[in-house]
């Protein structure tokens, strides 16, 4: 069943009682990884492997995406899981990408094989520029942080963006990736600055 | 494509969630954004999310006694089944999500390489398991009861007895990472991570109860956990128009 007919279906049987309240986040903590990516902590034998994608084909348009954490005084935060979530190379969420992974202990480095998302229509019908969402968690984060990573090929859609116009001008950048030039492949540099000059931009939804 | 507000999530009430600033956690002064979140408007970003709920599961993911055991044997402690059911903030069950749990052993000791906690390993366990919720949102695991440990936050800092809890739900906006705390346990009044919660109910609401009824003799107890993932935001609207 279509994803989203199965949250219409759903949709029908909402009750009107007193909300519940949400329940409250937590920080995933320095260890996140033993439950979350057991062979990347070296834990093995559990799972026959690290639940790291939800198995979708990467199709014509693989990307690879390379970057590190960095905390407000700029140091490397070698502790991070991040998840990656976007629409597949037609803009669609129902055959949506997942990949899960971890910031490496010695280098600070999270790198993802992916495929470039198309790019999706907002409700009112506008294009928006193709992105990929970013949940990141952490020991000193209490509740994940959400972010987007924008492509410098699709200036003009980023540009006219109805969600990137949302941001003050002057923090736009941080949410656009730079091409590695020396790769073969399509590869991407996307940094995350959790706090000071260059901080990333994160979003509520 | 038209998203409705029985689609979209609710807005997230940050009242019941940590403080993201809370110098006495001292991991968050360096880790916290300091400008406001940027609020943009759902989409099917955010009410589509990736969906594990049938994928193969080993038969004993969901049984950290024994799931890192050697043949025969099983971890050191107080033997435990953790369950109780996923609903959404309209009280509906949250079916088929993955709920992914770690912990620390009996004496409070991760198997990892940074911890270096004199407790001792346990060589049957790991502290890493896994399940996913039934029709009715309902989940299980067993485990050992891990133990409250001490921890560098620059003072005599001991966290609660606690398990960690990833959740998924059916859309990527409601993905929670979240802490289980033990009925009865003084830590949780004092643990600055607990604390950065500013509100009593939803300390309160992450506390799991013991559960008698659904203990095994001879055999383990049980602890009732309860979870809450944002829900539609139709539900507010209809309170709002009812006077609630």
């Amino acid at each position: 069943m279509d994803p989203l007919d199965i949250r219409r279906t759903r949709a029908a049987q909402t009750n009107t009682k007193t909300p519940l309240r949400e329940t409250a986040s937590q920080t995933a903590g320095p260890y996140v990884h033993i439950g979350c990516l057991p062979s990347f902590a070296g834990i093995c034998g559990i799972y026959s492997q690290d639940l790291v994608d939800n198995g979708l084909d990467v199709g014509s348009t693989p990307i690879n995406i390379v970057g590190s954490v960095l905390d407000g005084e700029g140091a490397l935060c070698n502790d991070v899981m991040l998840e990656f979530w976007h629409a597949d190379e037609f803009g669609k969420y129902q055959n949506g990408h997942w990949r899960r992974t971890g910031t490496n202990l010695e280098s600070g480095l999270y790198d993802i094989q992916t495929t470039m998302p198309g790019s999706v229509q907002d409700e009112h019908g506008n294009v928006l520029a193709p992105f990929i969402n970013v949940w990141i968690t952490a020991r000193g984060i209490n509740i994940g942080l959400l972010t987007r990573v924008y492509f410098p090929q699709f200036q003009a859609l980023n540009d006219h963006d109805p969600h990137l116009k949302l941001i003050d001008i002057e923090r736009r950048h941080t949410l656009i990736a730079s091409i590695v030039e020396t790769s073969t492949n399509d590869e991407y540099r996307f940094d995350i600055h959790l706090q000071g000059q260059k901080e990333t931009v994160f979003f509520d939804v | 494509m038209t998203i409705s507000n029985s689609e979209r999530f609710a807005q997230r009430d940050y009242s019941v969630q940590p403080s993201i600033d809370y110098s006495d956690y001292r991991s968050t002064i360096l880790r916290h954004p300091k400008h406001k979140l940027v609020a943009l408007p759902q989409s099917m970003a955010d009410v589509c999310g990736p969906a594990f709920g049938h994928m193969p599961l080993g038969e004993h993911d969901n049984d950290m006694i024994i799931n890192y055991a050697k043949a025969g044997e099983s971890a050191i402690g107080e033997r435990i089944m953790v369950h109780g059911q996923v609903l959404d903030q309209s009280a509906r069950p949250v079916p088929d999500v993955l709920i992914e749990v770690w912990q620390a052993n009996a004496g409070g000791r991760y198997r990892h390489k940074n911890d270096g906690y004199q407790a001792p390993l346990d060589p049957n366990f790991a502290g890493c398991g896994r399940c996913v919720t039934d029709g009715e949102g309902r989940y299980s695991f067993r485990t050992i009861r891990p133990g409250p440990y001490p921890w560098p936050n620059g003072g005599n800092d001991w966290r609660p007895a606690h398990i960690h809890f990833s959740i998924f739900g059916s859309g990527f906006a409601q993905r929670l990472i979240t802490q289980m705390y033990f009925e009865g346990d003084p830590h949780v009044a004092i643990c600055p991570i607990v604390q950065a919660v500013n509100d009593e109910r939803a300390v309160d609401q992450l506390v799991a109860r013991l559960d008698m009824a659904n203990s095994i003799p001879m055999d383990l107890r049980a602890y009732r956990f309860d979870l809450v993932l944002r829900g539609p935001a139709s539900t507010f609207f209809e309170n709002k128009l009812e006077g609630n």
